[in-house]
């Protein structure tokens, strides 16, 4: 019985595949059909108009690179902007010796061994059939002198290009950044994207700052013409052109004076600062310490430069508003008070005797205060004043370090911020589990007393000190930091500011932020940490001041012998936020080898809040302050 | 003695194919000498490739269709596993993860999935095909689309769509229900609005420039734009060969490669262009013909789809030469310059030769 329905299956399933091939065939036919009425519409209908554009002309498609956009302060001032210039350049592939060429061309524009030098760097990084600069900014006299003598340099070419340009030079550098010439890893990227073709023609690209994060608003889009040549090559006529859309101008949070009178507070010491609006998350001032000339970057840095700033054991490139880790010292003690009173662990008005030391029970190993003897009787508000080492490392045990991790996680620490620009380190938090993850190791309980006062393995960046204050100073209300607050469309002209990430609210009881904020205004005053710095001050300002134990930036640093007793000095760290009553502006500023917050970041941040509040220029010639010991120890 | 050698060599090979099949690639050879710029040691270098491809070709050919099939799941597996590898470790060149580094060589596992896809597909159906039901060519439908999805990510969008169409052809021969087909259209047209809005702002430029070259001149679009042109100053009868324009004026990247029909377009015209497509359709008609007679179900399913892809990716490449179809990076079989597809195509071919010369000795 089975056999004849098998077998009847079989022709079923036969017929039915028969009938599918036939209508695949049929498919396979149709679209023969199509290809040939194509080929037929192209070469038989439309070959009159192909054959006129392929033979008679030669249409080249020659793109238009678009400006572009600016970069300006919050009052306008420009940080960017592009000029015009003459540049002299060689196509390698039309050219048969390119030495003799060069040494031929330098009787006539002056070519110095630099602009060799770069020139042979662009050539190795570069196709044959790109047009290479050898000399920029051409002088009209040097432009009209190679111009004389054009016939005698096939393949060189004078172009004019619009180049970039810094006018404040180191300042903000870090901040804003510096545009270069695209590389592999940047065409990578770019072919990835599917951005490849809005580049053809240019040759920049944001590298790093503003200028790298921003980079689709800021580059435009790239217009072309397509244009009729002559059998040489030359340009008949422009048949179509689509203009080039400029880039958009942005907006920075910055203002440029505030930004040179904080740099300037440096002086000679190593640092960074960060101020932001806590109203809204814009970034007023963005200081690395020292800094670097972005003008160098734009034609391609030559060795001389590059070797200067990278090997430099001041490190200028790098960015430690962003990626300097610092243990946060005593700055993280206002945050400790509030994670103690948020959970329970401390009232406004429970005290301790501080005898200069805490001990863990059962143990007898003295974790000291900084002050030989301790202070005496000590509760919320007087810890903070006097930066009561004793009283916090009491806190953190009866926190326990897990808690810790939580609550501080809420301020970001041992997180991203989230700014608008590339490259930022998340600092560190510990947690049980981070040991063992790390470390396959457990959790100590004195590694949390040490916690307790910003110390051990916690480090955090100066963006992320002043985003923490902030929020402090927003009463618990996160704004994500931003260095571009509006941008501006080339086309309309209509400046839109840009969204304001404002994240959940972190639900901070108001009666425990008015007990740290008062103590941290008392910080300021008499009797407290950074009392120096604050004399005669008119409006109000909560503050903290921090010290902490060196950490070097990098682990190969140079050694030079007289620097060492400067660099086994500690940090010195400082956060405040002002006008208290209604915060303006939050600081954090660290000052490497500064010694002490109250001396040496305290004031510093009071020139810039000075200047912000108040439109007070520093007056004591931008000098920061004495190396000697001041004030009381934090 | 020597005759019997040779009726030997060649008794699984088929005549009219293997003739069909040369007679393209020698046509290849003829535009690659004017598409390179007479460039004889290219020539040279692509002649070796189609020996080694032939070679292949042969070698397959000898082996009897039941133990091809047999090779189906392990070849399946080895080639999901190295698409596998390839997202781990493989090598990044222009943007792309497609290839994988082993020690003297390095290979892109997606040209063996164009094989080993049609052959694992024909395997599942021969294997269920007494019990069919609408769940087995959901399963089919699976096996194909995995590896697909790996491909897409590395990302090679071209592959994966030929990939997707050499399964599908699979399902479409073993009797995908006609409802099914036109219930998947609707539902893909119904969720165009939604996928659209889910693509990033520069995804959605691609597909319109995709679409319309004209919209990105500088990118994509241009090579639509100098190949069409090439195309069309041919005219009926072509420029003559070695005597084009457009190609040896630098006007056209590409020209040996993806490219290539548009030098042929522009030398030998409409006459040549419609000789070459008829040369496709032969080699496609007698393939269909080996699936039709083909014996076992397996066979007739591998023979269909393969054939099927074939004519794809010539359909594929001279509609993207002549600007009706977007740029994908997928080769003319058989024409454009490179080693690897011949080896692929020609493969499928040799699988053809087996099938159909095997048939006689399966039935006595």
């Amino acid at each position: 019985m089975t056999l004849p329905t098998e077998l009847k299956d079989h022709q079923t399933e036969l017929h039915r595949f028969k009938v599918r091939l036939v209508v695949g065939a049929v498919f396979v036919f149709l679209l023969f059909l199509i290809l040939g009425g194509r080929f037929f519409y192209v070469q038989v209908m439309q070959h009159e108009h192909y054959r006129t554009l392929a033979e008679n002309n030669r249409i080249t498609i020659v793109p238009i690179v678009p400006n572009r956009g600016l970069i300006l302060d919050r009052n306008g001032v420009v940080l960017a902007r592009n000029y015009s210039a003459y540049t002299l350049e060689i196509t390698p592939s039309k050219v048969p010796d390119l030495e003799a060429t060069i040494d031929e061309l330098s009787k006539l524009v002056e070519i110095t061994p630099k602009d060799r030098k770069s020139f042979k760097k662009l050539l190795d990084e570069s196709h044959t059939f790109e047009s290479i600069p050898i000399r920029a900014r051409l002088n009209e006299y040097e432009v009209a002198r190679f111009a004389a003598n054009h016939y005698r340099f096939p393949g060189v070419e004078i172009k004019a290009r619009l180049f970039r340009q810094y006018p404040f030079g180191e300042t903000a550098s870090h901040a804003i950044g510096y545009i270069g010439r695209i590389n592999d890893s940047d065409l990578g990227r770019l072919e990835e994207s599917g951005e490849i073709s809005n580049y053809r023609g240019g040759d920049h690209i944001g590298k790093t700052g503003v200028e790298q994060s921003y980079e689709k608003e800021l580059h435009g889009v790239t217009g072309f013409e397509q244009v009729e040549t002559d059998a040489s090559g030359r340009a008949v006529r422009t048949l179509s052109r689509t203009p080039p859309i400029s880039g958009s101008n942005l907006f920075l949070g910055l203002d440029i004076r505030l930004q040179e009178i904080a740099e300037k507070a440096f002086g000679d010491y190593h640092g960074a600062l960060v101020a932001i609006d806590p109203r809204n998350g814009d970034v007023l001032a963005f200081v690395s310490e020292p800094a670097f000339d972005p003008n160098l970057f734009v034609d391609g840095i030559d060795s001389a430069n590059w070797e200067a700033l990278n090997d430099s054991p001041d490190h200028p490139l790098t960015d430690r508003a962003l990626r300097g880790l610092y243990p946060p010292g005593s700055t993280f003690k206002p945050f400790m008070a509030l994670a103690a009173l948020a959970l329970h662990k401390r009232t406004a008005t429970s005290a301790i005797h501080d005898p200069g030391y805490y001990m863990l029970p059962g143990s007898s190993h003295r974790y000291r205060d900084w002050k030989p003897g301790g202070h005496g009787t000590v509760d919320l508000h007087k810890a903070i004043v006097v930066s009561c080492d004793t009283y916090f490392y009491g806190v953190a045990n009866d926190l326990g370090i897990d808690n810790i991790h939580r609550f501080m996680s809420k301020f970001d620490f041992g997180r991203k911020t989230g700014i608008d620009i590339e490259g930022e380190l998340a600092g560190l938090v510990p947690s049980q589990k981070w040991k063992w993850r790390r470390f396959k190791q457990r959790w100590y309980p004195g590694e949390t007393v040490i916690t307790g006062i910003g110390q051990g393995y916690t480090l955090t960046t100066p963006l992320q000190l002043a985003y923490a204050t902030a929020i402090l100073a927003g009463g618990g209300v996160t704004y994500t930091p931003h260095l571009v607050r509006a941008i501006q469309d080339s086309r309309t002209d209509l400046v839109h500011n840009v969204a304001l990430h404002r994240s959940a609210d972190l639900s901070l009881k108001p009666e425990d932020l008015a007990l740290v904020k008062d103590a941290m205004i008392d910080v300021n005053r008499p009797g407290g940490t950074a009392v120096v710095a604050w004399a005669g001050v008119p409006y109000t300002v909560a503050g903290k001041t921090g010290t902490a134990q060196v950490f070097g930036i990098k682990q190969n640093e140079k050694y030079v012998a007289s620097r060492v007793a400067e660099r086994l000095r500690d940090h010195a760290l400082y956060i405040a936020y002002a006008p208290a009553e209604d915060p303006k502006i939050a600081v954090a500023v660290v000052v490497e080898h500064g010694s002490h917050g109250g001396s040496t970041a305290a004031p510093i941040a009071r020139k810039v809040m000075d200047y912000y509040l108040l439109g007070k220029l520093p007056q004591d010639k931008a000098v920061p302050a004495t190396h000697e010991e001041g004030g009381p120890h934090d | 003695m020597i005759r019997r050698l040779l009726k030997g060599f060649g008794a699984h090979l088929d005549g009219f194919l293997l003739a069909a099949l040369i007679t393209l690639m020698a046509v290849g050879l003829v535009v690659l000498y004017s598409a390179s710029g007479q460039n004889v040691d290219k020539v040279a270098s692509q002649a070796l490739n189609m020996l080694v491809a032939l070679a292949v070709m042969w070698a397959v050919a000898n082996v009897p269709p039941q133990h091809l099939i047999r090779l189906a799941l392990p070849t399946y597996v080895l080639g999901l596993g190295l698409l596998v590898a390839v997202a781990l470790f493989g090598e990044v060149s222009h943007g792309a993860r497609r290839w994988l580094h082993l020690g003297v060589t390095r290979i892109q596992p997606s040209e063996l999935m164009k094989i080993a896809i049609p052959l694992m597909l024909a395997w599942y159906f021969d294997r269920y095909q007494a019990v069919l039901r609408l769940k087995h060519y959901g399963i089919a439908a699976c096996l194909f689309l995995v590896p697909v999805g790996l491909i897409a990510r590395q990302p090679d969008l071209g592959t994966a769509l030929l990939i997707i169409a050499s399964g599908f052809y699979v399902l479409f021969l073993a009797g995908l229900p006609w409802r099914v087909m036109v219930g998947l259209l609707a539902l893909f047209a119904a969720s165009m609005p939604l996928l659209w809005s889910l693509l990033h702002d520069y995804q959605r430029q691609r597909i319109l420039t995709l679409l319309n070259p004209s919209l990105d001149p500088l990118g994509a679009g241009y090579h639509t734009i100098q190949s069409t042109i090439a195309i069309g100053s041919g005219g009926i009868f072509g420029k003559g060969w070695l005597k084009g324009t457009q190609a040896h004026l630098d006007f056209l990247p590409e020209s040996a490669t993806d490219f290539i029909f548009a030098v042929f377009g522009e030398e030998f015209g409409l006459v040549g262009g419609l000789l070459l497509l008829t040369l496709f359709l032969v080699i496609t008609a007698r393939g269909l013909a080996i699936a039709a007679n083909a014996p076992t179900l397996a066979s007739r399913l591998l023979a269909g789809s393969i054939t099927f892809t074939f004519f794809t990716y010539a359909f594929v490449n001279m509609g993207m030469v002549a600007g009706i179809l977007p740029v994908v990076g997928v080769p003319l079989p058989l024409v454009s310059y490179g080693g690897t597809s011949m080896v692929t195509v020609l493969l499928g071919f040799g699988i053809l030769m087996s099938i159909q010369t095997h048939k006689k000795l399966v039935k006595t």
